[in-house]
C-alpha cells in the first residue's frame, strides 16, 4: 500500500499522513514507517476525528467520545494529503472527513487509503488505495486489530448473533 | 467499537447533582475541543440547526462572551437577552418569558439569573435544556468546571490536591460550584475569609477553615482567589476596602513566605489591589487567563454532551457507529 501511495504520487514529496481516528491512525503510523523507510523521507502526519462531523450526531443518544484531532505540522494547504482508515463501509466517515479535512485548508489533492474495502457504499465514495477487498455479508462486521490497541495486527470477520451487539 | 460518553443529563443547573464520573466525562470531553479554538477556521458543524438563547438577566462580559463563542464555534444559532432593553423590565415573569422564546421554537437556554435557585425553576418549567450560567449566589458550574480544568492542565490530577478558595464566599456562587465538584473529584477543599463572608455551616459541606490567609497560603497547593462582590454587600460586611488588602489580600511578599509554588486563580473580574495584587495576577504562577481559554473548552463540552439525543435513543444509534 506504501508503495502503491507513492507511486501514485510519483514520489513521495508533498505527501501528508492523515490518520481517522482511531484505528486508522494507527494503520497510517505503519504506512509512514514504511514510506520513510523506503524513501528516507520525514512525512508530515496529522490524525483527523470525525465524530463532530458525523451525519448521525443528532440521533445517536450518548455521545460519542470525541477523539483528538492534530494538524500535520505545515497544515494540510498544498499538499497531498492521504486519508487513512481501516474499513470502508458506507462511505460516511469518509465524507465527514472530507468536510473537516476542507475546513482545515486546501489540500492541492486527497487521496483515499483503506486497508479493507467490505463494500455496502451509501455514498459515491471511491478509494484510491486498498489493501483488501473483502465480501462481507450485511451480518458481518470486520474488525481490525492494530499493534497499539489491540496487541496484534489482524483482520476478523465476525457474524453478529441475531441478538445484535 | 464506537464508546460513548457518559450522560451528563438534560439540563446543567448545578454540580452538587452530578457524580464525579459525570464530572470527569465533562472534563475529558473538553480536551479534544480544546484544538478547535486554535484552528483558522474554528467551526465544527456539531450543533448545526440548534437554536440557543443567550438569557443574561445580570451583567456579564466573560461568561456570557465564553457561552457565544462556544455556540458559534459548534455552528449553534444564537440569540442574546439581557435584562436591559428586554421585556423583564416591563415586568413579564422569568417563565413568562422564557415561553414566549419557546413559542419561537428554540432547543437551549443559557441563563444568568440574580436569584439563587433560577435555573433549577426555569428547567422544571420549560422542556428546552438549560444550562445555569450563574444564578445567584447559588452555583456557577462551567466556572467551576473551568477551574478544575486548569488545575488538571497544570498539576496533572485532582484526586488530593489542596484547593483553597479565598475571599468572599458567602456570596459566590463560583465557591459553591468548586467546592461540590473538588470535593467529589477527591480533593481536599479549605475556605478563608472574613467571618462575616463565610456562610453558616460551610464546614458542612466537607471543607476546612482557614481563619488567617497565611495559613491557607501555606497549606495550598492552588488559591482561588475570589473577587470581593461589592454589588452584593448590603453594607456592614466590611470596615474597608484597603483594611480587607491589609489582612485578607494575596500578595507578593505573602506568596513568598510559602513553602512551595502555589498555582494562581481568579474567575475574574479581578479588583486589583483588593483581593489580589497586580504582581500576583500578572505573575508566573497566574493561571487566570488560562482559565478563561478553558471555559470556551468546558462550555463547548457540556453543550456537545447536552445537546445529543435522549439516553433512551442510545440503542438505535448503536449499529450507525464506525466504519
Amino acid at each position: 500500500m506504501a508503495r502503491e501511495l507513492v507511486e501514485r504520487n510519483e514520489g513521495p514529496s508533498n505527501l501528508a499522513l492523515l490518520g481517522i481516528q482511531r484505528r486508522g491512525v494507527q494503520i497510517a503510523h505503519l504506512i509512514q514507517t514504511e514510506i520513510e523507510r523506503a524513501e528516507a523521507v520525514t512525512l508530515p502526519f496529522g490524525t483527523l476525528d470525525i465524530t463532530l462531523y458525523r451525519d448521525d450526531l443528532m440521533v445517536v443518544g450518548p455521545r460519542p467520545v470525541v477523539g483528538e484531532s492534530v494538524l500535520p505540522p505545515g497544515g494540510v494547504d498544498g499538499h497531498a494529503v492521504v486519508l487513512v482508515d481501516d474499513v470502508l463501509f458506507t462511505g460516511r466517515t469518509i465524507r465527514a472527513a472530507l468536510n473537516e479535512l476542507m475546513d482545515w485548508g486546501r489540500p492541492s489533492r486527497v487521496f483515499l487509503c483503506v486497508l479493507i474495502d467490505r463494500g455496502g457504499r451509501e455514498i459515491p465514495i471511491q478509494p484510491d488505495v486498498v489493501g483488501q477487498v473483502v465480501t462481507v455479508l450485511p451480518d458481518q462486521t470486520v474488525d481490525v486489530s492494530v499493534p497499539a490497541l489491540d496487541g496484534k495486527l489482524a483482520v476478523d470477520i465476525v457474524t453478529i448473533s441475531a441478538e445484535g451487539t | 467499537m464506537n464508546r460513548t460518553a457518559s450522560s451528563i443529563g438534560n439540563n446543567l443547573v448545578g454540580l452538587e447533582h452530578l457524580t464525579s464520573q459525570q464530572i470527569w466525562t465533562i472534563l475529558d470531553t473538553a480536551e479534544p475541543f480544546k484544538e478547535i479554538s486554535e484552528r483558522r477556521i474554528k467551526k465544527v458543524p456539531v450543533l448545526r440547526g440548534k437554536t440557543i438563547v443567550n438569557l443574561f438577566l445580570e451583567p456579564s462580559t466573560r461568561t456570557r462572551v465564553s457561552f457565544e463563542f462556544a455556540e458559534k464555534r459548534l455552528s449553534a444559532d444564537t440569540v442574546n437577552i439581557s435584562s436591559s432593553g428586554s421585556s423583564v423590565v416591563k415586568g413579564e415573569t422569568l417563565v413568562d418569558s422564557a415561553r414566549n422564546l419557546e413559542a419561537m421554537r428554540i432547543d437551549m437556554v443559557v441563563m444568568r439569573h440574580g436569584s439563587s435557585g433560577a435555573a433549577r425553576f426555569l428547567a422544571e418549567r420549560i422542556p428546552s435544556m438549560v444550562i445555569n450560567a450563574g444564578d445567584g449566589s447559588h452555583e456557577h458550574p462551567t466556572q467551576a468546571l473551568l477551574d478544575m480544568l486548569t488545575i488538571r492542565d497544570h498539576l496533572g490530577r485532582i484526586e488530593g490536591l489542596k484547593v483553597c478558595i479565598v475571599g468572599d464566599i458567602l456570596h459566590s456562587r463560583v465557591a459553591r460550584s468548586n467546592i461540590y465538584g473538588l470535593v467529589k473529584l477527591g480533593a481536599e477543599v479549605a475556605v478563608c475569609g472574613p467571618r462575616t463572608l463565610l456562610p453558616m455551616g460551610i464546614a458542612d459541606l466537607g471543607v476546612t477553615v482557614f481563619q488567617r490567609v497565611e495559613e491557607a497560603i501555606e497549606w495550598a497547593d492552588v488559591l482561588n482567589v475570589l473577587r470581593l462582590q461589592l454589588e452584593r454587600m448590603e453594607g456592614g460586611f466590611l470596615p474597608s476596602l484597603r483594611e480587607y488588602n491589609q489582612i485578607w489580600g494575596v500578595t507578593r511578599a505573602r506568596l513568598e513566605r510559602a513553602p512551595k509554588d502555589v498555582l494562581i486563580m481568579h474567575p475574574g473580574p479581578m479588583n486589583r489591589g483588593v483581593e489580589i495584587d497586580s504582581d500576583v495576577a500578572d505573575g508566573p504562577h497566574s493561571v487566570i487567563l488560562e482559565q478563561v481559554t478553558n471555559g470556551v473548552a468546558i462550555r463547548m463540552a457540556v453543550l456537545y454532551l447536552l445537546a445529543g439525543g435522549a439516553p433512551d435513543t442510545a440503542e438505535a444509534a448503536k449499529e450507525g457507529a464506525g466504519q
